[in-house]
């Protein structure tokens, strides 16, 4: 790990004029992704600044009935809390089904969205990546490369990482927004489906964030109701990432939402594969991985997600 | 709590510091080896408290709470798997919650509450979920026995908190210590012993003890 010096931040609109005024510099709040990402050195920050005190840590409902979710709410806080597994199952679903015990009590909401991808060349410094290096090639896309777990949808001839979350994915089918406050002090509210950016010519710019801006709550509509569920395939029972995972909201006339984790460099959720619902899986899924380009290694998910929401609609 | 642990000066140790020495030797000064855009010093003080005894510390601030346990205040019944969040042989209690103490910076719990394994009993009396090991051969190395036992005692908390988890069928109904959200629960803790059936059965006896 390179040395960094460090300061705790008391309020975002701080933490966030520090960012920008510091180059090099980073937040840390649960640190569980940064600070693995740090030791290997694919992460290189020369100043952190620890977010966990400012004060974003509380859940509460909005004015237009909804809930809004502090960014330093941890994943466990927010996948017990009462009111997120009463009318946001999906949520609490998606949440444990990630990570373990111990990371969800320290993994905040903020960073779970902005975790980085866990493909195995991003990881390891010793073969090319556009991500971690811009320009450097895509070790992922040579011949003979181990490309399972990686994206099938979305992705470029530059990057075909994959978003890890889980929760990301529940919080797609429920139209989320991200409220962050710029170095200016200024507020701004993103969609989270305008939030992050697929690879392109740029797989390192992975949000709509700017430089310095810190997220400071996750919001949730109103609940909308439904059969929510979240089914998640992985090679092995517990702790792992997707292979592919269904977030899934249906209502009984038969209509709802699909969003899609493990095969996009983000949750992947198409308005027009939803209104194919009342018609299978089929239908849904030829309609929301229309485009795919997988590899030969990672064709599979396009048949293991239409079986998998086939497998959640015959349950409802 | 346990006897202090003396170190003594020993072979590996001796060439460790001999070999730093020289390196050392070679640079004029070490704050000149510093890239000068750090902000701030690269080292903090932080007090922890640690199985109730507040501990003051002068650490690099990229110490972990996993290193500054063990290098630091030796406290080295918490152990160094993978040191990437991914086995559970680092996990203490910090606030009452268990973490993975590899992924978390010293630096970054001031003032906070750490109880390790040294902190759970002691040899002569041991917490009962220490007992149920003992009782059940909950483990053959014994290396990741520390983590798993802090995890485990913070599983049946969580259990009790009412926190569901991934195999929770019910999310609004009371949750029971089964075999299943004990076996998803523990997920975080890997034995490369594969002592998993008997940890499990000493955790069910912990669990019947705290009722």
């Amino acid at each position: 790990m390179r040395a960094f010096s460090f300061e705790r931040a008391s309020e975002p609109a701080q933490a966030a004029a520090r960012a920008a005024e510091v180059p090099g510099a980073k937040f840390i709040a649960g640190g569980t992704n940064l600070l693995d990402l740090m030791k290997l050195e694919i992460e290189t920050p020369v100043h952190l600044i620890d977010v966990s005190a400012t004060g974003l840590d509380r859940i509460s409902s909005t004015a237009g009935g909804g809930l809004r979710i502090g960014a330093m709410v941890t994943n466990t806080d927010l996948a017990a809390d009462a009111t997120v597994r009463r009318d946001y199952g999906v949520l609490t679903r998606a949440l444990m089904a990630g990570a373990s015990g111990q990371l969800r009590n320290k993994a905040t909401t903020a960073g779970n969205l902005l975790q980085r991808t866990r493909c195995p060349y991003f990881y390891d410094t010793a073969m090319p990546c556009n991500k971690r290096v811009p320009g450097a090639g895509c070790a992922a896309l040579g011949k003979g490369a181990f490309s399972r777990q990686l994206g099938i949808i979305g992705t470029s001839d530059t990057c075909i990482a994959t978003h890890p979350s889980d929760m990301a994915v529940a919080l797609r089918v429920l139209d989320a927004e991200v409220e962050t406050t710029t170095p200016s002090g200024a507020s701004r509210t993103i969609p989270l489906d305008e939030f992050y950016r697929l690879p392109g010519d740029t797989p390192e710019i992975e949000t709509a964030l700017m430089p310095g801006e810190i997220i400071t709550a996750v919001t949730l509509p109103p609940p909308i109701g439904g059969r929510q569920s979240y089914h998640k395939v992985r090679d092995r029972a517990s702790y792992a990432f997707a292979l592919v995972s269904v977030a899934l909201i249906e209502r009984e006339d038969g209509t709802g939402r699909v969003a899609l984790g493990g095969v996009a460099p983000e949750p992947w959720r198409r308005p027009q594969a939803e209104a194919a619902l009342p018609d299978g899986a089929n239908a849904v899924m030829s309609r929301l991985l229309d485009g795919a380009t997988p590899t030969e290694e990672n064709a599979f998910k396009i048949t293991l997600a239409e079986r998998t929401l086939a497998a959640m609609l015959a349950e409802g | 709590m346990s006897p202090p642990i003396r170190f003594e000066m020993r072979r590996r140790t001796f060439l460790v510091g001999s070999a730093s020495a020289i390196v050392a030797a070679n640079i004029p000064w070490r704050a000149n080896a510093q890239p000068t855009s750090l902000v701030g010093p690269d080292n903090s003080t932080v007090t922890l408290v640690v199985n109730g005894e507040a501990r003051g510390l002068a650490i690099d601030n990229r110490t972990t709470l996993l290193d500054a346990l063990r290098e630091h205040l030796h406290l080295t019944g918490t152990k160094k798997g993978c040191d990437h969040g991914q086995c559970g042989a680092c996990t203490v209690s910090v606030n009452g919650e268990r973490i993975n103490s590899c992924l978390s910076l010293a630096v970054m719990h001031e003032g906070d509450e750490v109880t390790t394994i040294e902190g759970l009993g002691t040899p002569q009396q041991l917490d009962p979920m220490q007992q149920a090991f003992v009782d059940h051969d909950g483990f053959q190395c014994g290396y990741c026995t520390p983590g798993q036992i802090c995890s485990a005692k913070a599983v049946l908390q969580e259990i009790r908190d009412n926190v569901p988890s991934h195999v929770t069928r019910d999310l609004t109904a009371t949750i029971e210590a089964s075999d299943e959200e004990i076996r998803e629960r523990m997920s975080g803790n890997i034995c490369r012993c594969g002592a998993y059936a008997n940890i499990l059965e000493a955790i069910h006896q912990a669990s019947g003890a705290q009722v």
